[in-house]
Formats: structure tokens, C-alpha cells, sequence
């Protein structure tokens, strides 16, 4: 009885000598190692960014976003830009994999182009992380839209404003960028997922524009002269909708033929939703997809796993916007990222 | 001059009269509302646009030059009119600004042509690449540029009609009657034709090549930069991308098909008219048959290929052509 009460008093004592002792020392911290860690591992390393093109909403947003984790943790981040051409974009994997960074972020121009060096790359040990269009090759990760779900969202909204008894007619016109770009290939199949359950909805026109605005725009003309009583129209992506959106409003019939189209959520594109030119616009949300980039990147960088071994898909969520969410939350401008 | 419908058939330019009176009868009997005023309007619409830069190229490639810069120096020009409107700048500025850019641009491609002796074909290349990289680096940062919202200027542009007729083809029509003025009343115009025909013998004969070739190369910026300014007032927007596109090659595609010569020193204004014609009614046509995209460029192809083909089979190669050569 009276050893434990000494026992007591010994380990009181003992506290109130050690505690304060562990707080002199806890006045510089404890070495976190996996910060020490996590940082060891990714100063130092390269990463290399092959865009469709710099100079645009989207790919400027995610290296705004890419650069700044970059300088964050210390490891090198370069773009290669092939401006547009798929033949210099090829010639650039080509000369990345013979330079083998750790990691490339690659933007696909279409689904096959780029394949088959994808495989390769990964075959070096480069391991690769696709944003937003997608190759026919699964890699170590993919980060962006769903496109299936783009074009289900978009055809469900056309559907809410023209099925039987709703709007003027039944009359849908589609305008597509590329046909080979995975934006055109995935979104027309989860367009016509849709409107395979609506046989009422009637397509008038599906046409290629190139993303050219202009040619959007004429295409939009000469349907509005062929169905006056058009009733929605979807668009794959806001940069050439202006066109669509102008043929419209240039006929007059802008509270008659209901757009939808998609893009990045740039102001730029929200300014059209607020002025009325798009009904509404899907958005991919790119400050969104840049964050899941740069954790993807990290993570990528970090891990032990050859390249090619572990494969993950992150589609990311979407912002349907109209005139009621026009807001800064939702709508980024490029200054604001950087 | 002496027409007779045998001779006319026997030129490029007969044939494709032909061929476009023979699609505009095809579309007229086969397609219900191809022939309505409305859709002939948004044919003709279509086309202003081409239809002015053809204008440009066409003199410049009567003067046996070519200017490959003009997609580059409009999407640049009308790009920065639009960044500096957004910070304020007043319109009528902004608009005088983008002028003197573009003039500058082609003045400096034409000193370059006239005077450094280079080629006009690698001049205006390179100077392409130059001024888009210079104006992406300098004057703007993203691609897309929107016109302001409360621009009323675009709008009016875009917007308004005279006499029921869209103010783009008003400008359009303007510009054709302008330069066919220019090239057929005035001492200048019949100068581009004799630069075409023989640069050394024009030189000899005491045209001022030099000054003239500076001259059409800042004309032809001008008409570009105006062309920008309707592609901004109908789409409320430009895109810099243009600049990647196939656009040069249908400008291109319209002054060959119309029967301008690469070779230069021939060629009217009715000749852009006439390709301008056959490529809308095609596309036009295309559109509402809704031919896919590949087709469609399958069809624009086959045309021109015939074209040449037809051509090449009526006017076969001589002494003078295989001498000078083709561009």
C-alpha cells in the first residue's frame, strides 16, 4: 500500500518534471518524415505537358495550375507546344520519350493518334497522365470529363424542352467539332443514348464545324432557314458556339431554339449564358480538373509502381450552368489561377 | 470582245460556270427550299466573308505574288481591337489602332517582298508564323476573344439589315465593286496586271514595282482586317485559332477555281464571284442534304481536281506556261 503511494507520487513527480521537459523540446516540433518525405520525393523530378495547343481556356487554366504546384514542390514542369498540329504534337512524345521525364501530361488530339506512343512511353518507364480527351490506350491515369456524360446531360436537357408537346417541334440540330476527337466520338454516343428513348426528337442536321466559329455560325443559318420551327440545339463546345449562338440570335429566335453547349466554365463562356446566347452550359470545370491534376501528379510521382502497372479513370464532376449560377465560384478567369 | 458559248466552255472559267450552274440546278430541282429568298441570302452570307479574302488574294496574286500572312494578320489585328476595347480604349481608337497594325504588318511584308527580293510565298509564310506569335505573345493571351457585351457597334454590324440585305454581303458587295474599279479604271489596277505578266518588262517600262508591290501588300492587310471586323460582328467573337485552319486553303481554293492563274496577270473580280459561287452552293447545299463532314471534303476535292483536270484536258501545257511555270 504504501509502495503504491510511493509509486504515485514518483510518476507525478516525474510528469511534472518530464512533461514541461518534452514542451522545451516540442518548441522547435517533431519532424513530420512524411512531409520530409514527400517532399525529398518530388523536388527534383521533371514532368513535361503536351497540350492540343497552349493559348486556349482550358490548357492555359491547368498549366497555370500545374506550374504553380510545381514551383510549390520543387520539381521541373515544361510544356511542349505543338500548336494545333497532331504531326508536331507526334514528333514531340517521340522526342519526350527519348528524353524520359517521370512523368508526361498528355492532351489527345483524337483517340488513336497518340496511342500507340503512349504504350511506349510507359514501356520506358515514362508513366503518363491523359486530361480531358482520351486515348483509345488506357495509362496510369486519366483526369477529366465524362464525355458519354456530357452528351447525356445535353441531349436530357433538349429532350426537357422538345419532347412531344413541349417546344415549337421535335427538330434538334447537332453541330460536332473534329469526328475524331474523343469530344465527338463519346458525346454523340451519350447524345444518341438519349435520344434512341425519344424517337419523337427528329435530328435535322449533324455537321462537323472544326471549331470554327463562322462555320458554325452559317451552318446554324442555312438550318434555321430549312426548319424555322427548330427547337433545341447542342453544341459540343462553347469556343465555336458563339457562332451557333449568333445564327440564332441573328434570326430572331432566341427564346425559341433552346442551346446547349459545353466548355471549361471560363468567364468568357459564362458571359455568354448571362447575355443569353447559350441556355445552358455544361462546364468541366477546368480550376477543378487542375487541383485532381496536381494530386494525380503527386501521386504519380511518389509512387513505387512501374509504369503502365496501376491504371486509374477520375472522370470529375460537372457544373450545369444557366443564367441562375453565373457566378465566380463557378466561372474562372485565367489571372485568377495564376 | 467576242463571246461565244464554245470559247467560254474552253476556259477554266466556262467550265466552272458549268459545273456551278449545273449544281445550282441540281439543288434547285432536288432540294424543296434551296431556292427561297431566305437561303439564298444565307448562301451569300456565308461566303462575304471568304468572298473579301479572296478579293485580297486575288490582286495580290494577279501581281504574281501571294499572300499567305492575311489569316494571321486578321485574327491578330481584330484580336488586339478587341483586348483593347475590353480595357477601355474607345471604340473609334481601338478601331484605328487595329488598322495601322494591320497596315504596318502588310507594309513590312511588302518592303520585305519588294525590296529584300525574297519570294512572296516564303515572305508571307514566315511572316504568317511572325505576326501570330508575335501578336499570342504581345497583344493577347488566349485564343478566344469575345466582343464586348455592350459593343453596339459588332452588334449593328452583325445584326442589321439594309433593304433586307445582311450589312455583311452591303460591305462584301462594296469591296467587289471597289476593286473591280480599282483593277480595271484605274493606272494602278492595269499595273498589277502588267507586274503579273512580266515583272522585268513592267520594271523597264517605268511602273514603280517596288512602292506598288508595298502598297498591295498593306491593301490586302486592310481588307483582311475588315474581314476580321465581320467575322467579329457575325460570330461576336474571333477566334486566333483561324489561323490553324484550313481557311487559307479555301481562300485559295476560291481564287484557283475562279480562274485566276497562279502563274498571275490574269484574273477579274467576277473570278472570286464565280469560285465564291461554286464553294457556297456546294457547302450550302451540303449542308442541308446534311452530307457528313468527311464526305463533304471528299466533294470539295473531287470538284477542284476536276477542275484542274478539265482545265489541264482544254489548255494543255505550252511554250509560254511551261517556261514560266506554274506556282
Amino acid at each position: 500500500m504504501k509502495s503504491t503511494l510511493k509509486y504515485v507520487l514518483a510518476m507525478g513527480l516525474a510528469l511534472q518534471v518530464c512533461v514541461p521537459m518534452a514542451m522545451a523540446q516540442g518548441t522547435k516540433g517533431l519532424e513530420n518524415p512524411r512531409s520530409t518525405k514527400f517532399h525529398s520525393d518530388l523536388s527534383g523530378k521533371t514532368v513535361a505537358f503536351l497540350p492540343l495547343s497552349m493559348g486556349f481556356d482550358l490548357t492555359e487554366g491547368w498549366a497555370a495550375q500545374m506550374r504553380k504546384q510545381a514551383d510549390r514542390l520543387g520539381y521541373s514542369f515544361e510544356i511542349r507546344d505543338p500548336a494545333w498540329s497532331t504531326d508536331a504534337g507526334t514528333r514531340a512524345l517521340q522526342s519526350l520519350i527519348g528524353e524520359a521525364p517521370d512523368l508526361i501530361v498528355v492532351h489527345n488530339p483524337d483517340i488513336q493518334s497518340y496511342a500507340r506512343l503512349l504504350k511506349q512511353a510507359q514501356a520506358k518507364g515514362v508513366k503518363i497522365l491523359q486530361i480531358n480527351l482520351e486515348s483509345n490506350t488506357t495509362t496510369d491515369s486519366y483526369v477529366g470529363a465524362d464525355w458519354t456524360e456530357i452528351g447525356e446531360q445535353a441531349a436530357n436537357a433538349v429532350v426537357a424542352q422538345c419532347s412531344e408537346g413541349k417546344g415549337p417541334s421535335n427538330k434538334v440540330a447537332i453541330d460536332t467539332g473534329v469526328p475524331t476527337a474523343a469530344s465527338d466520338v463519346f458525346q454523340l454516343d451519350g447524345i444518341y443514348r438519349v435520344l434512341d428513348k425519344h424517337p419523337e426528337i427528329e435530328v435535322v442536321s449533324q455537321q462537323a464545324t472544326e471549331y470554327n466559329a463562322e462555320k458554325a455560325r452559317s451552318i446554324m443559318d442555312t438550318v434555321l432557314q430549312q426548319h424555322p420551327d427548330l427547337c433545341g440545339s447542342i453544341g459540343i463546345w462553347d469556343n465555336q458556339d458563339t457562332g451557333t449562338a449568333s445564327a440564332i440570335k441573328q434570326a430572331g429566335k432566341q427564346d425559341q431554339v433552346f442551346l446547349v453547349t459545353s466548355g471549361g466554365g471560363n468567364a468568357v463562356g459564362c458571359e455568354n449564358v448571362s447575355n443569353g446566347m447559350f441556355d445552358l452550359y455544361i462546364s468541366y470545370n477546368v480550376p477543378l480538373q487542375g487541383d485532381i491534376l496536381n494530386a494525380e501528379i503527386a501521386r504519380l510521382l511518389q509512387s513505387d509502381a512501374k509504369a503502365g502497372d496501376n491504371k486509374a479513370v477520375y472522370f470529375n464532376p460537372l457544373t450545369l450552368i444557366d443564367k441562375s449560377n453565373v457566378n465566380p465560384r463557378n466561372c474562372w478567369t485565367l489571372d485568377a489561377l495564376k | 470582245m467576242n463571246w461565244s458559248l464554245g470559247k467560254m466552255l474552253k476556259t477554266q472559267e466556262g467550265v466552272v460556270l458549268a459545273l456551278t450552274a449545273g449544281t445550282l440546278v441540281l439543288f434547285a430541282i432536288f432540294l424543296p427550299s434551296f431556292l427561297t429568298a431566305g437561303n439564298l441570302i444565307s448562301l451569300v452570307r456565308s461566303m462575304s466573308i471568304l468572298g473579301l479574302l479572296s478579293l485580297a488574294m486575288a490582286m495580290v496574286v494577279i501581281s504574281r505574288g501571294v499572300d499567305i500572312s492575311v489569316i494571321a494578320t486578321m485574327v491578330v489585328s481584330v484580336s488586339w481591337v478587341l483586348v483593347l476595347q475590353r480595357n477601355g480604349v474607345p471604340l473609334g481608337a481601338t478601331l484605328l489602332l487595329g488598322g495601322l497594325l494591320a497596315a504596318l504588318v502588310g507594309a513590312l511584308i511588302g518592303a520585305v517582298i519588294a525590296y529584300g527580293e525574297i519570294p512572296p510565298i516564303f515572305a508571307t509564310l514566315a511572316a504568317g508564323s511572325v505576326v501570330y506569335g508575335a501578336g499570342r505573345t504581345w497583344l493577347f493571351k488566349l485564343e478566344m476573344q469575345n466582343v464586348p457585351p455592350d459593343s453596339s457597334f459588332f452588334t449593328a454590324i452583325g445584326n442589321s439589315q439594309i433593304f433586307g440585305i445582311p450589312v455583311i454581303i452591303v460591305v462584301f458587295a462594296g469591296f467587289c465593286i471597289l476593286v473591280h474599279l480599282f483593277l480595271t479604271r484605274t493606272r494602278l489596277g492595269w499595273a498589277l496586271y502588267a507586274m503579273g505578266n512580266n515583272p522585268a518588262a513592267a520594271r523597264n517600262s517605268g511602273f514603280a514595282i517596288r512602292p506598288l508591290t508595298v502598297g498591295l501588300y498593306t491593301a490586302s492587310s486592310l481588307i483582311a482586317f475588315v474581314a476580321g471586323l465581320l467575322i467579329a460582328a457575325s460570330t461576336n467573337s474571333i477566334n486566333a485559332r483561324l489561323y490553324n485552319s484550313t481557311m487559307i486553303y479555301d481562300i485559295l481554293l476560291i481564287v484557283v477555281l475562279g480562274g485566276i492563274g497562279l502563274n498571275g496577270g490574269h484574273g477579274r473580280v467576277r473570278n472570286v464571284l464565280l469560285g465564291a459561287a461554286l464553294v457556297g452552293i456546294l457547302l450550302n447545299g451540303m449542308t442541308i442534304l446534311n452530307v457528313n463532314f468527311t464526305t463533304q471534303n471528299l466533294v470539295k476535292g473531287v470538284v477542284l481536281l476536276s477542275a484542274i483536270v478539265i482545265d489541264a484536258i482544254l489548255n494543255p501545257r505550252d511554250e509560254q506556261t511551261s517556261q514560266q511555270g506554274d506556282l
